[in-house]
């Protein structure tokens, strides 16, 4: 079954998606949104054959027939406005930007609770990379704090992003709460200036208890792993999760690194690349849902 | 009328060598005996500022809001300061400070990135906080570009700009160059400052020729208390500004007796000039690197010199502490 789909937002990440949903077989994107006409974006998108526009949240809901899905990849003051327009329109909306409109998933956890939301976020770059590992130690053994730190390459970090650091951190820190199931969570994000840029990395220290079966937390993160690099293919574990007793607690402690596909965006920037991975995944994900 | 204005981060930088383990009492007694000998400012938070208390940078013995509250019960004239780092604390954090009735609020970015706190220094204004602004590992760039970046603090409202040399990598007149650079761009919008690390034996030089050069406001660490081979250690610098008519409004004696008598016996050990700080200064390592270093060459029985230099040559920046396991574990698989 093909759904057909907007992409509001012109910009790297909006590009970037352009080319994931070129590839999906049940997405069909077929407008692009922007502001600037002669946007890289815009001019790909119509080398492309999808209809682009400059018109806004009104443009796209004069086309006729509209789109099923709409990707949101401008910034969180535009999907808060536009958001309640998609809803009563019938258009579901997947929300790339900090807005959270709607509820916050992560493919592979959490995403079968949210099939039938009309409108889903996708929470943080950090979050998309870290929440699923948490998820997988907590649904092994109990995580009392969850902690990541995500390392991310300056030149890929957008005017929005570096405005509003604050946001990242908070909203990525009640994701692993919400969604990684730990009782506490934490996040930590450093840019990176270094030439040629540094590729995503990020860490990931779960506290559970001294007792854990290691080798179950160990092999329900591997399995994790391999299920994130089924649709972000540059997801890779860098090491062996370590082992290591902080006062009376036990710390797991999880190295990743994510290559991005190098579709519109540089390989470095493994942190775009995983939300527009994500935002087709759940895309892919709501075709299916009994909506449509 | 001074000449220039110190701040003690002994409270601060120090922790990071404390491997944040800081008591009340021990903040108490050291903010007391800092502020009778007339420290103007003393710094007081987690060594990664506030929200640092992680797994990531070390947990914090006592929670930092608690060690701000008794230093501002404490002092009777000194302003109390706190750190945070955009991407590690939380606007709430530095609420939670000001309410604390902390006074100065310094705002720390890598020193590419001021971008990134233009939101702190709105926030810390409007909470009637005095603004200073960090540039970090200040060595890894020229001082035009420096420059630059302290004009984007200052925009956004950060009084002083200071030029940190977190490695202690800077030597001389490239520390001279740096503040001069930020003094032309900034006039009158905002003064400049200097943070220094003796990684390479040079604080209290370095930090006259910030001076010479036009700085307002210097930093050091008594006792040297502070990461890495620690921080310009405040009476002697108030010694040598002393011999040179500064006049910094601290009385040498009575910080040379807090130094020996009060801030030695809070801390671990002396901060050496030893192998590895040596290692950090010549090759341009943050300093808060060390204690980890340590950690992690016990942890993998690796030599922890090996992990700083190649923290340096991966251009680690402050903040990217979890990344020295990685290279703790491949230097252990060679």
């Amino acid at each position: 079954m093909t759904v057909t789909a907007a992409i509001v937002g012109s910009g790297n990440i909006g590009t970037d998606l352009l080319y994931k949903l070129l590839r999906s077989p049940v997405i069909e994107p077929r407008w692009m949104a922007g502001i600037d006409p002669e946007s890289p974006g815009l001019r790909l998108a119509a080398s492309h054959g999808l209809v682009t526009g400059t018109g806004g949240v009104d443009w796209l809901l004069s086309q006729e027939p509209r789109p099923d899905l709409v990707f949101e990849a401008t910034s969180a003051a535009v999907h808060r406005a536009g958001a309640p327009r998609y809803a009563e329109a019938g258009i579901r909306a997947i929300d790339l930007t900090p807005a959270a409109v709607g509820p916050a998933v992560v493919p592979e956890v959490n995403l079968g609770e949210h099939r039938d939301a009309v409108n889903v976020n996708l929470i943080t770059c950090g979050g998309q990379a870290t929440i699923p590992i948490v998820h997988a130690v907590s649904r092994v053994t109990p995580v009392s704090y969850a902690e990541i730190v995500a390392s991310v390459a300056s030149r890929s970090a957008g005017p929005g992003t570096r405005a509003n650091i604050d946001e990242f951190t908070r909203t990525t820190s009640r994701g692993l709460e919400t969604i990684g199931g730990a009782a506490r969570g934490k996040a930590i994000i450093v840019l990176n200036p270094a030439e040629p840029p540094l590729v995503m990395r990020d860490t990931v220290f779960c506290a559970v208890s001294p007792d854990a079966d290691q080798a179950a937390v160990t092999k329900s993160i591997v399995d994790r792993v391999s299920e994130i690099s089924a649709y972000v293919p540059g997801y890779r574990l860098l090491d062996e999760p370590q082992y290591d007793p902080v006062g009376d607690r036990l710390r797991v402690g999880i190295f990743v690194e994510i290559e991005g596909a190098g579709d519109y965006l540089p390989k470095y920037a493994g942190n775009l690349d995983i939300m527009t991975a994500a935002a087709t995944r759940v895309g892919e994900e709501l075709a299916g849902s009994p909506d449509h | 009328m001074l000449d220039l204005r110190i701040t003690d981060s002994s409270l601060r930088d120090g922790s990071h060598a404390k491997r944040h383990r800081f008591t009340v009492d021990e903040v108490t007694a050291i903010v007391r005996a800092l502020d009778d000998a007339g420290v103007p400012v003393i710094e007081v938070t987690h060594g990664d500022g506030l929200g640092g208390s992680t797994f990531t940078y070390g947990l914090s013995r006592t929670p930092e809001q608690e060690l701000i509250t008794a230093a501002v019960r404490t002092a009777t004239r000194a302003k109390i300061a706190f750190l945070m780092l955009p991407g590690v604390g939380v606007l709430d954090d530095i609420r939670a400070a000001a309410g604390n009735g902390a006074g100065v609020c310094r705002i720390a970015t890598h020193c590419t990135e001021a971008d990134i706190a233009v939101q702190h220094f709105g926030i810390a204004r409007d909470l009637g906080l005095e603004t200073v602004g960090f540039l970090m590992m200040a060595h890894s760039r020229p001082p035009e570009a420096l420059a630059k970046q302290a004009r984007i603090m200052a925009d956004a409202g950060c009084q002083c700009v200071y030029v940190v040399d977190s490695a202690g990598a800077l030597v001389m007149d490239q520390v001279g160059d740096r503040v001069a650079a930020l003094v032309a761009e900034l006039g009158d919008d905002a003064q400049v400052g200097f943070h220094g690390h003796e990684n390479l034996g040079l604080g209290v030089a370095n930090s006259i020729l910030a001076y010479r050069a036009g700085a307002k406001q210097i930093d050091g660490s008594t006792r040297r208390f502070g990461a890495g081979a620690g921080n310009t250690p405040v009476e002697a610098f108030v010694g040598v500004c002393d011999k040179l008519g500064i006049r910094t409004g601290v009385d040498f004696f009575k910080i040379v007796d807090a130094a020996e008598d009060v801030v030695r016996p809070a801390m671990p050990g002396e901060c050496k000039l030893d192998r590895m700080a040596l290692i950090m200064g010549y090759a341009g390592v943050y300093s808060s690197f060390l204690t980890h270093a340590y950690a992690l060459a016990e942890r993998y029985g690796v030599s922890g010199a090996e992990i700083l230099v190649r923290a340096g040559e991966r251009r680690l920046v402050g903040g990217q502490e979890d990344q020295l396991i990685t290279i703790a574990r491949e230097l252990a698989a060679r």
